[in-house]
């Protein structure tokens, strides 16, 4: 999972939704190509090397200048075949076998072989390229060896130029969202090697846009890939992405109508106001997303070593009044899984508010009069006020928790250590799904294997049951048991709510405002796997 | 004077060389780990341990700053954690966007500074200095970025006149030069006030005046010459409240200069950024205080370089 | 010194300085009894439906802030943060920057080589970075705060103090002073510090008020007061980008720093004229 790298983008990650629930759109004749749109970013734009860009920003820059095996059907969550034409795996779910589609060529002009496939995925695995995707390709045969050495996969075949064959050491049931993720993207050798480590300045790749222009910390500018293989696509001509600005002023400047789409979402200081202008009917499109605002609680730490503190904790914050406070831009949460993900239990009732019972429950585990403690928040709005609506939820059953609130990084350095961080508000570096799959909030997060000093799992919660169920769950590949697969996921978060190493707050919904001149379906503004927008899916109305 | 100024260069190396020092084990004692940051949540300890080791980040702490030293004379400040990108090339792009800016802010500040002194010190103790003093304190006690929210809500936004934030023409350039030249124009008002009230009373002047000199050459050949000498010792400091201005005025214009560059990296914790933006500021404020030390003899000859 | 009280108790304008200063002082004291209420306290009824604060009314006269708490009440505990930080830290900044100042320009020589390329380094060394350090380093608290604003802030002083106190040993009459042997503490304390004296009390006045700006950029930065205490500083920062849809939240905090940075000023200005004998009937 990507991390949110600011909290304004509350409003701008990972999405289902209204897409999930949305048929693929079906794209009318009277679509003109052609125009260009603006789009703004406060953040330079860091790498677009598809084996190292890993934010929210670059994550669907990279898809509209490269393409993967696999990708997903416009605004929904649905694989689909994309640089493959087909594929087929082995009734024991071990081996893939990909058969290229015809005529895909790079930007300079090289058609795609087989060959590009391999190196590409090796490329990411090779520790020398230091990509943050390699652990993504675990379960190919020949991993351990490869990631410890020159990424050399033995599990990779080119059987001929236009087959692939992938071979994995462990059933996957992922690993065809393995296969859409941009970490195993096309991308030609010989480019690579002639930019070195600049390639995510020059990139180079398959995709319906590609770069024209880069100027550090101003301008990035995307241009048609005329040569691109899907016909019809894309439908501008020019992308700008403007770098350096205030979502405030980006703002401001939409309304004037000097941006068309704000990349890092509508500023919260202003999202009542904007929202509530009847001028700005239509142009605001709302989305689910696979997001969930938890507050995590270190299992090893004293009190929250014990389960009914933990429990207390759930049931003392007050989750409708915290989403009062974002302007009701969340749902309230009572379990890990967001409501859009499969396997999310609609039945669970969670721990309700109760601080009565919280107490109670505080007294049971020896604590009548509370304790004091520290929660760790991220320090950008509105992390410090969701905190700080948490802290006195809390103080009213007595468990006092100093604020702490820092840089991004730096909280996540102490939730890597074991003694670190008592409790972390997980807003502002919130996880944001790399692939609609419910195994993607266990590993890492929740799992054993992140439970490790530097490791990405806060609570330090690890349960060795439930990571063999979780690798059971994985291992069912075959497309029938899909349901039981799901169900199977379903209890493992159920009992990971029992012992309650999290207290989940929200699930946020994600806002995008987009200018009147720009068109396509809803879908596409809130797709779930682009982010502001499906570049390559998006039009100009007012093209001649 | 060849020679007071090779001191003074080898004065300012050292200076610099401290700063790298001190910067660099501030860095280093940061929680956050880089090899984890770069590896991203899904690695392998192997790869965390191996990209350490590419970055040099296994060595002992003295050995990582020679190499960054010994990187650091042949121009290369090493590559962002986040970006991937050299970090020389990142300073470098936004340095001449920084520079303007701080022209820009040296022109409004001596403007208003210079200009509401002399008047407020040629007319002290009647209303207009009382109104341009309590204006220059109303200048100096704003916090900046309310002052270029203020500026760029009434100018830009309402009243039109100038674009909302970016960079590219004069008038961009115009509301955060005054947003940022504000607070030295408050101060300098101040400086040349005192120092003026100071100036006209003493001797020489009143015998220029005795001389039958007018009221506005005594003021302008007399007086503004030795007026001015706080003021440069004070253009020399002001390259580090720039520095540190810049932060703020570039993030709330969308200015794309080095103050923009350090704010991310700080957010991000991109340490070999923080340390390029660092020593890049470090090296101007040595210039800028150099110069000052440079220039105030010739404002005033009864300083001697030493 | 009894003149200079007078004359600086005649000084109107000082003395409204000095009311005001007086009056947040007093306000800061009998925080407990002013604050209509809690200044934490997070009301329910503090935000409107959709969760907007609330402009100034008849409960909240200053209306209330993101989290529903009560401005009013926070500005007037806020102050006694802005005060203790305002007061002690530049008043640590001012002490170290002169006396450094004093001796590196008056003693010359080594020391205060040393001094001054001490201050040239710290000079060079963006004030920002030295306090996100120490607030990875440190646990935040008031203490530590004062303690970074000091340790930035003497350093300007120590320069300027430097400049006049070189451009005043040169003169004359000091050259003469030190040929007829008087000893180093007759010429320090007759003859430079106080002619020191009105540049330190400007800038003394004028860094309360940086002083505390620079809390509110610390308190941002997470090193300043812990959230929720409530600091001027803080309390704008919190609220920065909602200058539109609640300007009381930005422009009110910021009138009360610009008013006691004011009031600071006014006495300064007051003291300086009263101090120097020289400045009389202006």
């Amino acid at each position: 999972m990507r991390t949110l790298m600011i909290a304004g983008a509350l409003a701008s990650a990972l999405v289902c939704g209204t897409a999930l629930t949305s048929p693929a759109p079906a794209f009318a004749a009277e679509i003109k190509n052609g125009g260009a749109m603006t789009v703004t970013y406060k953040d330079d734009v860091a790498t677009l090397d598809p084996a190292i860009g890993y934010d929210w920003q670059n994550w669907s820059m990279i898809k509209a200048l490269f393409d993967g095996l696999m990708d997903y059907e416009p605004g929904t969550t649905n694989l689909r075949p994309n640089l493959a034409e087909s594929y087929e795996m082995s009734p024991d779910g071990m081996t893939y076998t990909f058969k290229l589609r015809p005529g895909v060529k790079f930007h300079n002009g090289r058609a795609l072989t087989a060959e590009d496939i391999k190196y590409s995925i090796e490329r990411a695995v090779n520790p020398a390229t230091q990509s943050p995707g390699a652990g993504f390709f675990g379960s190919i045969k020949g991993f351990e060896e490869a990631a410890a050495n020159n990424g050399a996969l033995s599990g990779i075949t080119v059987v001929d130029p236009a087959t692939v064959k992938i071979e994995l050491s462990r059933p996957d049931a992922t690993f065809l969202h393995v296969m859409a993720i941009n970490f195993s993207f096309a991308v030609p050798k010989e480019e690579v090697e002639k930019s070195g480590a600049d390639f995510g300045k020059k990139p180079v790749g398959t995709g319906a846009f590609k770069l024209r222009e880069w100027t550090l910390g101003q301008r990035v500018v995307f241009e048609r890939n005329s040569d691109y293989y899907e016909k019809g696509l894309p439908h501008l001509d020019e992308i700008t992405f403007e770098i350096g600005q205030e979502p405030t002023v980006a703002l401001l400047r939409l309304e004037r109508g000097e941006v068309d789409v704000l990349g890092d979402g509508i500023p919260p200081a202003r999202f009542l106001e904007v929202k509530g202008n009847p001028k700005n009917k239509g142009l605001i499109v709302e989305g689910g997303q696979l997001h969930t605002g938890y507050v995590s609680m270190n299992v090893t730490m004293k009190p929250f070593d014990d389960v009914r503190v933990r429990q207390a904790v759930n049931m003392a914050i007050n989750k409708d009044r915290v989403v009062r406070i974002i302007n009701g831009r969340a749902i309230p949460a009572n379990q890990p899984l967001p409501p859009t993900m499969p396997g999310y239990a609609k039945d669970h009732k969670g721990y309700a508010f109760d601080q009565t019972k919280a107490k109670a429950l505080l007294a049971e585990a020896g604590f009548p009069n509370g304790f004091e403690t520290e929660i760790l928040a991220n320090n950008t709005d509105p992390n410090p006020r969701i905190v700080q609506a948490i802290q006195q939820d809390l103080a009213a059953v007595g468990i006092r928790a100093a604020v702490k609130t820092l840089a991004q990084a730096n909280v996540i350095a102490a939730g890597g250590e074991q003694q670190g961080a008592p409790m972390i508000w997980s807003g502002g570096m919130a996880w944001i799904a790399d692939f609609p799959d419910p195994s993607n909030f266990y590993g890492p997060i929740l799992g054993c294997g992140g439970a490790v000093p530097g490791g990405w799992n806060w609570s330090w919660y690890c349960d060795k049951d439930l990571d063999a169920k979780a690798a059971a769950a994985d291992a069912m590949v075959d497309p029938a048991k899909k349901e039981e697969r799901t169900a199977a996921w379903r209890d493992i978060y159920l009992k990971i709510m029992e012992a309650a190493p999290w207290a989940p707050v929200f699930n946020e919904q994600r806002f995008t405002m987009h200018s009147a001149r720009l068109g396509g379906p809803d879908a596409i503004f809130v797709d779930p796997v682009h982010i502001p927008v499906n570049y390559e899916q998006v039009y100009a109305t007012d093209v001649q | 004077m060849a020679g007071y100024l090779l001191r003074r260069i080898i004065q300012a190396l050292l200076i610099l060389l401290g700063v790298t020092a001190i910067t660099f084990i501030l860095l280093y004692l940061l929680p956050a780990d880089p090899a984890r940051q770069i590896a991203g949540r899904s690695a392998t300890a192997a790869t965390v341990q191996s990209i350490r080791q590419q970055l040099g980040l296994d060595l002992p702490l003295w050995q990582q700053y020679l190499r960054y030293l010994g990187n650091l004379v042949q121009g290369d400040m090493g590559r962002s954690y986040i970006q991937r990108t050299e970090v020389a090339s990142l300073v470098w792009s936004r340095l001449p966007a920084t520079l303007l800016l701080m022209a820009g802010a040296i022109v409004c500040e001596l403007v208003i500074g210079l200009g509401a002194g002399i008047i407020a010190a040629v007319r002290r103790g009647r209303p207009t200095d009382t109104a341009i003093m309590v204006a220059s304190f109303l200048g100096v006690s704003a916090p900046q970025f309310v002052v270029g929210i203020l500026l760029l809500y009434v100018f830009a936004v309402q009243l039109g006149w100038f674009p909302i934030g970016g960079y590219g023409t004069f008038a961009h350039l115009v509301l955060p030069s005054l947003t940022l030249g504000i607070l030295g124009g408050g101060w300098y008002s101040r400086m040349t006030r005192s120092s003026m009230v100071d100036v006209l009373r003493q001797d020489y002047i009143r015998t220029a005046r005795a001389k039958g000199a007018t009221g506005g050459r005594i003021v302008l050949v007399h007086a503004l010459r030795n007026a001015v000498l706080p003021l440069i010792a004070m253009i020399g400091l002001d390259v580090g409240i720039f520095m540190s201005g810049a932060v703020v005025v570039e993030s709330v214009f969308g200015w794309p200069g080095i103050g923009q560059l350090t704010w991310q990296a700080i957010q991000q914790v991109d340490i070999p950024v923080i340390m390029g933006v660092t020593l890049t500021a470090a090296l101007f404020i040595v210039l800028g205080n150099l110069l000052a030390d440079l220039i105030a003899p010739l404002a005033d000859p009864r300083i001697k370089l030493r | 010194m009894s003149d200079a009280f007078r004359r600086f108790a005649v000084n109107r304008i000082a003395m409204i300085g000095l009311a005001v200063i007086i009056l947040i002082v007093g306000a800061a004291v009998l925080a407990p009894v002013l604050a209509p209420f809690d200044p934490n306290e997070q009301f329910f009824e503090g935000l409107t439906i959709e969760g907007a604060p609330l402009p100034p009314n008849a409960t909240y006269w200053l209306g209330t802030d993101q989290l529903g708490r009560d401005l009013l009440s926070r500005l007037i505990f806020g102050a006694r943060t802005s005060l203790v930080v305002g007061v002690l830290a530049n008043g640590a900044a001012v002490l170290v920057g002169t006396i450094l100042g004093v001796v590196a320009g008056y003693a010359r020589g080594v020391v205060g080589s040393v001094i001054m390329r001490f201050t040239d380094l710290m000079m060079a060394f963006p004030a920002l970075l030295l306090a996100i350090a120490l607030a990875a380093i440190f646990s935040p608290s008031l203490l530590i705060v004062a303690l970074v604003i000091a340790m930035v802030n003497w350093v300007q002083i120590a320069r300027v103090v430097y400049t006049e106190t070189t451009a005043l040993a040169e003169r004359d009459y000091i050259e003469a002073c030190r040929a007829l042997g008087a000893n180093w503490p007759r010429i320090l304390f007759r003859h430079i510090v106080p002619h020191l004296v009105p540049t330190v009390l400007v800038y003394a006045t004028l860094g309360i008020a940086t002083t505390v700006l620079l809390e509110a950029t610390l308190s941002f930065l997470g090193i300043g007061v812990r959230p929720p205490e409530p600091s001027w500083g803080n309390i704008i920062y919190e609220n920065q980008t909602y200058f539109a849809t609640a300007p009381w939240l930005v422009f009110i905090p910021g009138a009360a720093i610009l008013l006691l940075a004011l009031a600071f000023n006014l006495v300064g200005d007051g003291l300086r004229d009263a101090l120097d004998p020289a400045r009389q009937g202006r």
